[in-house]
Formats: structure tokens, sequence, C-alpha cells
């Protein structure tokens, strides 16, 4: 994930830094003008024809061509105002070859048919250019041609298209709930995607697909002007694959427990009233005494663990060297995945990558270079089993096939490997969370994600969250505050001796995965059930200044 | 669509105003060219360019404000864009933070910020410059991932009170890792100017050899507190956090290491070791930035730490107003005075310690203490009697910048760096730390 991105998300001055940012997405446009239709299907299929072939008559092996119109929304507000309604529209057109060997890529937003050639043609000479400097050809797995299909996010409501004052009114609703119970500040905002992507290849491929996205999301901050110290807590809503139905709560969606959390459907109201009194007892907790700790972590917390400590080493571009500059590389090398027997983690570790559970952020029909999206298996019974591939690597684990991790975060930007959603499975046997509580002599339960950081192989972490109990002798025994935990990836996988089973099973994910120079975002969802982690090493970070 | 002069730019932005029938309008415009090279693996990887051009038009009415973009540029899209911004402008709530615009302003000049050498930069110059790399990464027998990307372009800004603003600037990164073949050994470099004729591809990709053989076969040192020297590169992750955070709006609101007990801010006081000496100045010459800001505002030559003592924080004018003080802006490129030692004389003073080349991943733990986490990369080492003895295996750390400006030792000769976290540019000197708080190890190389 990018510090950049993630300081605008989560920051306690999310509004203020937010705007500025997104707004480089695209074009401001009328929130009415994200509904007008945009170019037709059979209009981005002779446009995309006449790249393909503008490609290949100058010398192009295989060539691809994405039209793509990008729409984003962002409603922001503090406290008793908004601060800012912002639609955006990025079209245009990228187009990706292979020419004596080596890949080339152009992009344009001249999305018409002497601008399509040109971009073509400039993509060939990208490609026939870089060939005098690489040491081996792209080696491309097959892929058939899927002739002209489709595929939608299964929507139920449209965010684009609720008006826009009813969703600046449930903000301004969410803020006022948090003044009344007490609250300083009260940050909101509700964000949302549509993806309106048409892909073709040299394949046979014609692709249209049209996928949504939304993330409703505020922080609550409550200061002590006598003492001089702040706390805040973040909402305990996830980013989804979904239209606005999202935040119309159903009473089977919500988790109860110390504090209620939630599956696929958000009660805003309901979070920032629980919110505004946590954000008072994390003021008034005890401090963590350091020491090993069992570790109880809820899916709220626990998919950002997963996110950096398993999704991103299985990704075999990390592991082949391609990210060594930047993201870094990957302790999983290919000779732990060969040996067939490298243990990852317990046998309650198993861990699946996919593109198509329901509501995910990573759910889409096709990736960006038009392989049809599946499941399979990264870590089974904690071993090794598998990566993250894309039509370029496959041969390298000896696939015949793709697994469909291609993605492009716009027109503009050349596609590559990222990640799919990475879940772990939820625990076979029956067990609630409060049972795996009972059980626990001295441990801390952790909801909501907070402070992360790891090392550019992928082995020593350290993470924070929103909310952390005490618990003794299993029960819980109070509010804690200062506490991180730090560990060693392959340690902390192997530490895990419970996981509850489906009925707890919900997803996290993010928005803004980075990777790549220039850096690209990529949208990810990680599922998982409660899970249990023995004598994990807690720090205390509390300081004077 | 080719970089504007200031002559072009003003016209067309006088044209652009001349439709408006708004309150007020202002218009801001700006265009670039740029292209990149990325490399892994001793082989180019991807590459491409960018052209853009953009014009944001804002209309007022009272409070009620709109805004709208448009990237054409014929006399009918412009005066679109003004009518579209009109419209959302009369649809949009009354903004209580709203300010009315700036009046005319004053900028001094700066043409130091835009290198005609670096505008000039094309594909060859870049793959040549990969191809210089790539031969010596070969020739030492390791594996080079880089990436090295330029940009030239201009901004500009008119609006219907007579303020007009214009500059042009320049810039190139270069940033490399080299690793041994068996993973065990890995050396980084990066660096980033106005002026391309100041960037050495070959001397930075040399630079990163040496460390990756140097760093083969760490021994684990127990995590602890240690004397460390940081590198401009490993300095600047962490003392940018502290720039981010001197916005006066969050002090003042009790939410900013900036906030003091019993309410009010820490402005005045005395926190850091009275050697740290913070500025901007636009006209650096190792660094020169725009002489303006986003909205409009002047940027001069501001002091933010003066020995040791918090001397400026930043405001939106909205808030400047409110508490009745002067808008400062947050400024374009920090620098922090220091000495005269080079890196080695820093070393040779040092009996014992740790020499950081880079920090890496770093992230807020405690927004009260500004205490950040994070890790040593791509080159670290044991230093005793004043040498390097030995490569280390790389350490977790959790340290504050406010902490380690007072845990100071010595400061040395202040060089341009590039955050490898933000991108931000800034000049710093390579910095001697005692104390610094290593929590745990890590076995990445």
């Amino acid at each position: 994930m990018k510090r950049k991105d993630f300081l605008q998300l989560s920051a306690m001055s999310l509004g203020a830094v937010m705007l500025p940012k997104f707004a480089l997405l695209g074009n401001p446009i009328d929130p009415l003008q994200a509904l007008e239709e945009g170019m037709t299907v059979s209009m981005k299929k002779e446009l995309a024809d006449i790249a393909l072939n503008a490609a290949k008559s100058k010398g192009a092996t295989y060539a691809d061509v994405r039209i793509g119109r990008y729409l984003n929304q962002f409603i922001v507000t503090r406290e008793n105002r908004v601060q800012g309604v912002s639609n955006t529209e990025s079209f245009g057109v990228g187009i990706r070859v292979i020419a004596n060997g080596s890949w080339g890529f152009a992009a344009s937003n001249n999305v018409t048919r002497e601008g399509i050639a040109k971009t073509a043609e400039r993509a060939v000479a990208v490609a026939k250019a870089n060939a005098k400097i690489i040491t081996e050809p792209v080696q491309l797995a097959p892929q058939q041609g899927y002739g002209e299909v489709n595929w939608k996010t299964p929507i139920e409501q449209n965010t684009f298209a609720i008006p826009v004052k009813d969703k600046a009114d449930l903000l301004l609703k969410v803020n006022s709930i948090a003044m009344q119970g007490g609250a300083n500040f009260v940050n909101s905002a509700i964000l949302a995607v549509n993806e309106q992507k048409y892909f073709a290849s040299t394949d046979g491929s014609y692709i249209d697909q049209d996928i949504h996205r939304i993330f409703p999301t505020f922080t609550v901050t409550k200061t002590n002007k006598a003492t001089g110290k702040f706390e805040t807590r973040k909402s305990l809503s996830s980013p989804v694959g979904m239209g606005y139905e999202y935040l119309t709560p159903t009473p089977e969606s919500k988790v109860s427990g110390i504090v209620t959390r939630y599956k696929d459907r958000y009660d805003i109201l309901e979070d920032v009233k629980n919110a505004t009194i946590d954000v008072d007892q994390k003021l008034k907790a005890k401090t963590v005494e350091p020491g090993k700790y069992d570790l109880i972590l809820d899916p709220s917390h626990l998919w950002l663990t997963i996110h950096e400590s398993v999704a991103h080493p299985t990704e075999l571009d990390r592991v082949l060297g391609y990210e060594a500059n930047y993201a870094g590389t990957s302790f999983l090398t290919l000779d732990k995945w060969r040996s067939k027997n490298f243990q990852f983690g317990s046998k309650h570790v198993n861990i699946v990558a996919d593109k198509l559970q329901k509501g995910s952020l990573g759910a889409v029909g096709y990736d960006d270079e038009g392989v049809k999206c599946g499941e399979w298996d990264l870590i089974k019974e904690g071993v090794l089993v598998n990566y993250q591939a894309i039509r370029d690597q496959a041969h390298i684990i000896g696939l015949k096939q793709s697994q469909g991790c291609c993605y492009a975060q716009s027109w503009e930007d050349v596609q590559f490997q990222r990640m799919p959603n990475v879940s772990l499975q939820p625990g076979k046997d029956t067990l609630s969370v409060d049972d795996m509580i009972k059980n626990v002599e001295k441990g801390i339960y952790i909801i909501g994600d907070g402070s992360f950081s790891i090392d550019q192989q992928r082995y020593n972490f350290q993470f924070g969250g929103q909310t952390f109990y005490e618990i003794k002798d299993g029960k819980i025994a109070g509010m804690l505050k200062d506490v991180a935990y730090q560990a060693n990836t392959q340690e902390f996988w192997n530490s895990c001796t419970a996981v509850a089973d489906a009925r707890d099973y919900r997803l996290g994910g993010a928005f803004n995965d980075g990777k790549g120079q220039p850096a690209q975002s990529n949208a990810v969802s990680h599922g998982s059930s409660t899970a249990r982690f023995n004598g994990v090493n807690v720090i205390n970070t509390a300081r004077k200044i | 669509m080719p970089i504007l002069t200031k002559d072009e730019a003003q016209a067309l932005l006088k044209k652009v105003l001349s439709y408006s029938k708004a309150d007020e309008c202002e218009v801001n415009l700006s265009g670039s060219d740029g292209g990149n090279i990325r490399y892994a693996r001793n082989a180019v990887s991807t590459s491409g360019g960018v052209s853009q051009s953009s014009l944001v038009v804002q209309s007022s009415f009272g409070k009620k404000v709109g805004v709208a973009t448009i990237n054409e540029f014929d006399d009918a899209s412009l005066e679109k864009v003004v009518r579209r911004a009109e419209e959302l402008a009369r649809l949009a709530p009354e903004n209580p933070e709203f300010m009315p615009n700036l009046g005319p302003q004053q900028y001094l000049d700066n043409p130091a910020t835009f290198v005609p050498a670096t505008a000039a930069i094309d594909p060859k110059l870049r793959s040549d410059a990969v191809a210089q790399s790539l031969a010596i990464s070969k020739e030492k027998s390791l594996t080079a991932a880089g990436f090295m990307e330029n940009s030239a372009g201009y901004a500009a800004m008119m609006n219907s009170s007579g303020l007009f603003a214009y500059n042009t600037s320049t810039n190139v990164n270069f940033n490399v890792t080299l690793r041994t073949s068996d993973g065990k050994g890995s050396g980084y470099a990066s660096k980033g100017y106005n002026d391309i004729n100041k960037l050495d591809v070959a001397a930075a990709t040399r630079v990163a050899a040496q460390k990756a053989a140097a760093s083969s076969n760490a021994k684990a040192l127990e995590p602890g507190k240690y004397t460390v020297i940081l590198e401009p590169a490993a300095a600047i992750v962490l003392l940018e956090t502290m720039f981010f955070g001197m916005d006066a709006r969050s002090a003042d609101e009790g939410r900013s290491f900036l906030s003091k007990p019993g309410g009010g801010t820490r402005l005045g006081e005395k926190l850091v070791d009275e050697r740290v000496n913070i500025y901007s100045d636009p006209l650096n010459a190792e660094l020169p930035t725009s002489t303006w800001n986003g909205d409009g505002r002047p940027q001069e030559k501001i002091s933010w730490i003066d020995k040791g003592v918090i001397k400026n924080l930043y405001y939106s004018r909205y808030w400047a107003q409110k508490k009745n003080v002067k808008a400062i802006p947050s400024p374009d490129g920090v620098i922090m005075e220091g000495g005269s030692a080079s890196l080695e004389a820093l070393i040779k003073g040092t009996e014992k310690g740790i020499l950081v080349t880079r920090l890496w991943y770093i992230r807020e733990v405690d927004p009260q203490t500004l205490l950040y986490t994070g890790l040593t990369r791509d080159g670290t080492f044991y230093i005793e009697n004043g040498e390097i003895k030995f490569p280390i295996k790389n350490f977790r750390f959790n340290e504050s910048p406010i902490i380690m400006l007072n845990n100071l030792e010595a400061l040395g000769k202040p060089e341009r760096t590039v955050s490898g976290e933000s991108n931000t540019q800034a000049l710093i000197p390579p910095m001697k730390i005692r104390d610094f708080t290593f929590s745990s190890l890590s076995d990445a190389v």
C-alpha cells in the first residue's frame, strides 16, 4: 500500500488532503454526466479493431487494446459541513504490443480512428526500441479468444445514481451523532468508483466490463485539552465491490460481540455511535505491558496482515525480482515452492486466491489481458503451493495458462501483475469467537486496522489496530492502548492455533494497494474469520517528546 | 500542447476570464511532457511517455463555488468550461470556509527551476543511461533494477481580481538497486535534480554496486539503542514526517505533536537540539522551487526551526484569517543546515555505530509523539574506531524525528536528496544520532 494514499484515506485530516489528489484522477464533471452512456460497444469494437490491425501491420506479433472510461465520486465532510463534492471522468485508450520479442506500450486520450492508429504505431516503436536491451523474448501463455462477451458487478443500486444531497445528508448525520456523543472532530467520506473497460486482443476476445466499488468511511477524534492527548477511531467499514446497497444494513449482516462488526452490509450510523464511545475509552485505556501475548485477530484487522504478509510475498513478479528497486522482492523463493514442503504456516492455514467472491474488490469476469478469472490455492494446510501469475510469467511456474492477475489502474497505465483477493479460509470445525476467547489465559483481542509496516522481502512486520482488549483467564478485562505487535511472517503463521468457522467470515480490503514505477493502485479484498496466534511479541508504543 | 511562454499563457488566461459572469473567477493552467524507463533482472522491462495539459476554472457566487476542468483549448471549449463551473457553483451548498480571491501579488523571479537540457531529454537519452547502468551491473556480476523519469512543465494562474502567476520547471529522478546473484547483498542509490547535467547515472550505479558487494553475508547484531549515521536518503523519510505535520490548524485543534497540554501550540518553544536549523527558500541554488504556491500565495524564504525553536507553522488562508496571522503556505522544498564534514569524516569520527543507507516502509505509529516505524534496507554497516567493519542484518526501528533531533551528535555537509516514500526533494545533511531505537531484526536483504 502506498504511504501517501494511506495517509489520505486514514489520517484525521482526511477531507482536506484527499480532494486535490483524487481530483487528479480525471477531469471534474457534473454528477449527472457520470450517468450518461459512454461510447457504444459497437463503436468500441470498431476502434479496437483499428488498433489491433494497425499494430499488426507495423510488425506486432501480439496486441491488446483497452478503451476505458473511469469515473470517480468523492463526497467529503467534517463536523457540520460538506468540504467537497467531486466527480471525475477519465477516458482514453491504452495499447500494448509485442514486437521483436519485447513489450511496448502507448496511451492517448485521443480516442478517434486516427488517434488510435497513431497510438498503436507508437507502441510498436517503443517495443522495437526496447528489444535492443532485453535478455530474453516475451513468452506469452496461450489464451483462447472469447469472442464478444461482457461482465458487470452485480449491484442493486448504482452509487452514482443516488442524489449527491442524499449521500451528503447521510454523512452529516454521521458527523452529528459523533459530535452529540462528545467527539471533538469527525471527518467522513463516501468514495465511489466505476470502471467501464473494453478489452480486445489479437487472440479474438472483445470483453466489455462495468465494475463498481464503494467505500464509506469516517474518523472520530477526541482530544483532552488538559493533557494535550488525543485519540481517533476509524470506521469498521470495508471498501467493497458493491453499489450503494452496502449502506442499507440488514440484521443478518451484523456480527455482535464487544462491538458490532459488519459483513456484506454496513450500518454507518450505528458504527459512528460505537466509535464515539470507543474513542472516549481509548483516552482512558491502560497502557499495555510489553511481552508475549496470544492474539485474537478480528477480520476487520486480520485482512491487512494477510495483505502484507501473505498476498504480497506470493506475487510472482516480486519473487522474480521485477520489483527489486521499489516494492521489494520476496522470501517465498522458487526453491521453497519447488520443495513442496515449505511450511509457511500451521495446518490451520489455508489461503486461497480468487477474483470471483461476490462483493469483493477483486471480482471481475476477465482480467486486463483477457483471461477469465478463477480461484486457486496459495497455501494448503500450511504449505506453499502456488503464486499469482500473468500470461508472460505462467511458463516460469509450469502453468499452461495465466491465473488472470493482470490489472492497470487506468487506460493510460500499462497492465502488470497485481494481487487478486487473497483470503484465509474459515476453520472446518465449529468454533465461535467467544469459545476461542474462553481458552486464552493472557491475550489481546484486536479490532480494526491501524499502523502497518513490513520489510521488502516480507519477513518482519509490525501492526497496530483500532481497539485493543486485554484477555485475562478467558475473559475480556478492559481496553488497552499503545499496542503494536511484531513478528516474523513464517513464525507468525505457524503460531496460528485456531480459525473460527464460516459464520464469522468477513471481507476487509483496500482501494490503494501500491506497486510499480510509476506507482499504480489496485483494489483488493482479503477475507477471514477471527483467528488465534499464540505467543506473539507485543511492544508498547508510548513515548514522550 | 507545447509548453506555453509567459505571454502565451497570459493571453489564454485573459481570454478564459473574459467569458466569466460569476462574482469571482480563478483559472489554473498547466502542462507537462515527460517520460520514464524501468529495468529489472538486468534488462529493460517497461517504458512510457506522458504528455498532459489541463485548464481548471473555479467560479464563485458569494460562498458557493464550482470547479470544472478541460483539456481542449479552442474558444468554444474555453467558454464551455467557464459556463460549466458557473452552473456547478449555482448548484453547490455554501462553503463556510470559502476565501475570496487574492489580489495582485509580487513574486520573485526564479529561472533556475527550468533547465532546457532536462526538457530536451528524449527516449534515446533514457535508454543510453540505462545501458550505462546495466553495463556496470553486468561487469560486476550483479543484478540491476532501476527507474529513471523526467518531466518538463509549466503552471500559470490568473484570477478576476488581477492576480497572475507563471513558472516553468524541469525534473529528473534516477534510482537503482543492485543485488548480488546469491541474493545476500543489496545496494541502493537515488538522485534527483532540476538539471540533467548534474545527474551521473554511472556514479550512482557504482555506489549501489559497491554497497551490494560490501553488504553480502551480514552479521546479526542485537536490537537496541545505537549511534547511527543516517545518509540523507535515509534521514529524509523520517524528517519529512515532521514537515508534513507542521500544519497550524491541527496544532490549534489539539490533534498534533505540536499541540500543547492545557491548549495552544508549541510555536516558539525549543523542541529539538539547538544545532537544528530548518528553512525553505525558493531561490536556493541547489534546490530551486516555485516562487508561488497552488493558490497564488508567494513562496518566500521562511524559517521553520531556528536553533531548535519552532519558528513558523503553515496555514490555509481560511485558518490564518480566523487566527489573524500571516497565511504562510507549506513549503515546496525544505533545507536543513549542516556542517562541512563529509560522510566519510562522520564515519571516521565514530567509535561505535551503524551506517544506514536507506529506510523503508515508514508508517506512523503514534501521531501524538510522531513515533514512526520502518526498516533499514540496501546497505547497513557496523562502524568501529572510525571504520566500516562489517555489514549487518537489517533492523526494524521505532523512532520519532523529534526524539532523533534531540539526540543529535553531528551533522555533515547537506546534499540534495529525494524521499523514497513521497518523492519530495530536500537539501539535508547526513546526520549522526545517538540512542536510535532498533526494536527487532529482519532477515530481509
